[in-house]
């Protein structure tokens, strides 16, 4: 406790910087994955093809893919960047099967209704569509959230300084005070970004409150 | 920068030898089979016995929140606090070791308790019916329609040991991970790379292994192609019964997972 006061400004940065690499490519991921999700739906014989591919791209251990990321984008290894395209990789192959879910989700006489009532395929998309598999998505999202602020901490070992500096530096160091708050902060951090989807979800769906 | 991680890879001296790539690749699967092997001893028994009674959901919720724990803090936690009383090659193995178990776990446990739970409670009242004892009716009803949902976990388990196996070689586990580790505190990229790149083809080469063994293990009479008018009828029947989608042992999938009994997401 003591350790963890002392160093509460360091925390704080980090933290910052946890919260910008899982945050960043968890609105990028669902950005990407709304497009991707979408035309699955609409074409059906895309569907299997994309859970499959972005199902393989999800068994790349995540240290690996830090690492092969300069390889693909020239990057140093040291960038931050090869965390947050590496994290948006993983958040789209988590999102795309949630979103064709989430459309399918939605009831054929809702669509067909929509339809009838002259909207496009666009404007049904956003406004029926969509808000409709509001819930659906939120679910994915939170799983999303949460592995994505624990990946996040793996960073620490190729250098990229977030929450998981603590954890690495705790143990090469052996200050267990060090390390234990590192954990702590990681789980409180997934506790808010949890928190934070079902707010938003929240907010989208005023219908469902009761 | 390609150029040097291939000369790497192709390089055969670097595949012989006690640290070549073909050792630390027995290694790393060695690792991850006796680890998994172990998992599945303690986390099948429990998940059937909590699905079969419906006792012991605390515990799955237990295993469910602890995988929100990053792994390198329980790795290195563990490490921190067990390698001292530890002597020899024990004090890098065993802590490691016994966190890839905690790891792998929570995904079968989930997995094998959602699948008996998950059984039509009129299977099993005919089965009961037909006379078969308590246990019969686990070993001989609700095992077998599990089995697609032990396995997605056992699957999921299989990618998280894979991935945090490599993570391990930080603490000093042996495995494709020291290439990773090793070349990052040298600075040699292409050494790391070449490292990434097998691990990541193992990792795909294990998901597609349990892909296969899913599609061999599991009863044909649980396995149904999604356009026959048949299965539509069933599956309409089913949500009309107000069982969603992901009751039932149509889960399994082409990638094999779902979103709600999937492991990974925690953290790999």
């Amino acid at each position: 406790m003591t350790w963890a006061l002392d160093h509460a400004g360091q925390i704080a940065d980090l933290a910052w910087r946890h919260v910008l690499l899982a945050g960043i490519p968890l609105l990028l991921g669902l950005v990407l994955a709304i497009p991707l999700g979408w035309l699955a739906h609409r074409v059906p014989v895309l569907a299997p093809v994309m859970v499959v591919g972005t199902g393989l791209l999800y068994t790349i251990p995540s240290l690996a893919l830090f690492i092969l990321m300069p390889l693909m984008l020239g990057t140093r290894i040291l960038d931050p960047v090869n965390v947050v395209v590496a994290m948006t990789i993983y958040t789209v192959a988590l999102l795309v099967r949630t979103v064709v879910d989430g459309l399918r989700s939605v009831p054929g006489d809702v669509d067909a209704a929509a339809t009838a009532m002259g909207l496009g395929a666009l404007r049904r998309l956003w406004q029926v569509q969509l808000p409709l598999a509001v819930p659906v998505i939120a679910a994915g999202m939170r799983v999303a959230a949460v592995s994505n602020v624990s990946i996040v901490s793996i960073a620490s070992l190729i250098g990229v300084a977030q929450l998981g500096d603590l954890l690495t530096d705790g143990y090469n160091r052996n200050i267990p005070a060090e390390l234990i708050t590192g954990i702590l902060a990681t789980l409180l951090l997934a506790l808010v970004f949890d928190r934070a989807v079902v707010g938003v979800e929240r907010l989208l769906t005023p219908w469902r409150a009761s | 920068m390609i150029a040097n991680v291939w000369r790497w890879l192709a390089d055969p001296a670097n595949w012989s030898g006690a640290t070549g790539i073909a050792a630390r690749l027995v290694e790393h699967v060695r690792y991850s089979a006796i680890v998994l092997l172990i998992a599945a001893l303690i986390a099948i028994p429990l998940g059937l016995w909590a699905g079969h009674t419906g006792r012991g959901r605390w515990l799955i919720a237990t295993a469910n929140a602890a995988r929100a724990i990053p792994t390198i803090g329980l790795l290195f936690a563990i490490s921190l606090w067990l390698g001292p009383h530890l002597r020899g090659d024990l004090a890098f193995s065993l802590p490691s070791i016994i966190v890839l178990v905690l790891l792998a776990v929570p995904p079968i446990l989930a997995g094998t308790y959602a699948g008996v739970e998950a059984v039509d409670p009129a299977v099993r009242d005919a089965a009961k019916g037909v006379g078969l004892t308590s246990s019969e009716v686990l070993r001989q009803v609700e095992g077998p329609i599990a089995l697609p949902l032990i396995l997605s976990g056992l699957r999921s388990a299989v990618l998280q040991v894979v991935a945090t196996a490599t993570i391990a070689a930080y603490v000093g586990l042996g495995g494709l991970g020291r290439y990773l580790i090793d070349g990052l505190a040298s600075g040699l990229y292409a050494v790391m790379a070449g490292g990434a790149l097998l691990v990541a083809g193992l990792a795909l080469l294990a998901d597609l292994a349990m892909a296969a063994i899913q599609r061999l293990v599991v009863s044909p009479g649980l396995r149904r192609p999604p356009t026959s008018p048949r299965s539509t009828f069933r599956r309409a029947a089913r949500s009309a019964r107000g069982g969603g989608k992901q009751t039932g042992p149509d889960v399994v999938d082409p990638s094999g997972r779902h979103p709600t009994t999937s492991a990974t997401p925690a953290d790999r």
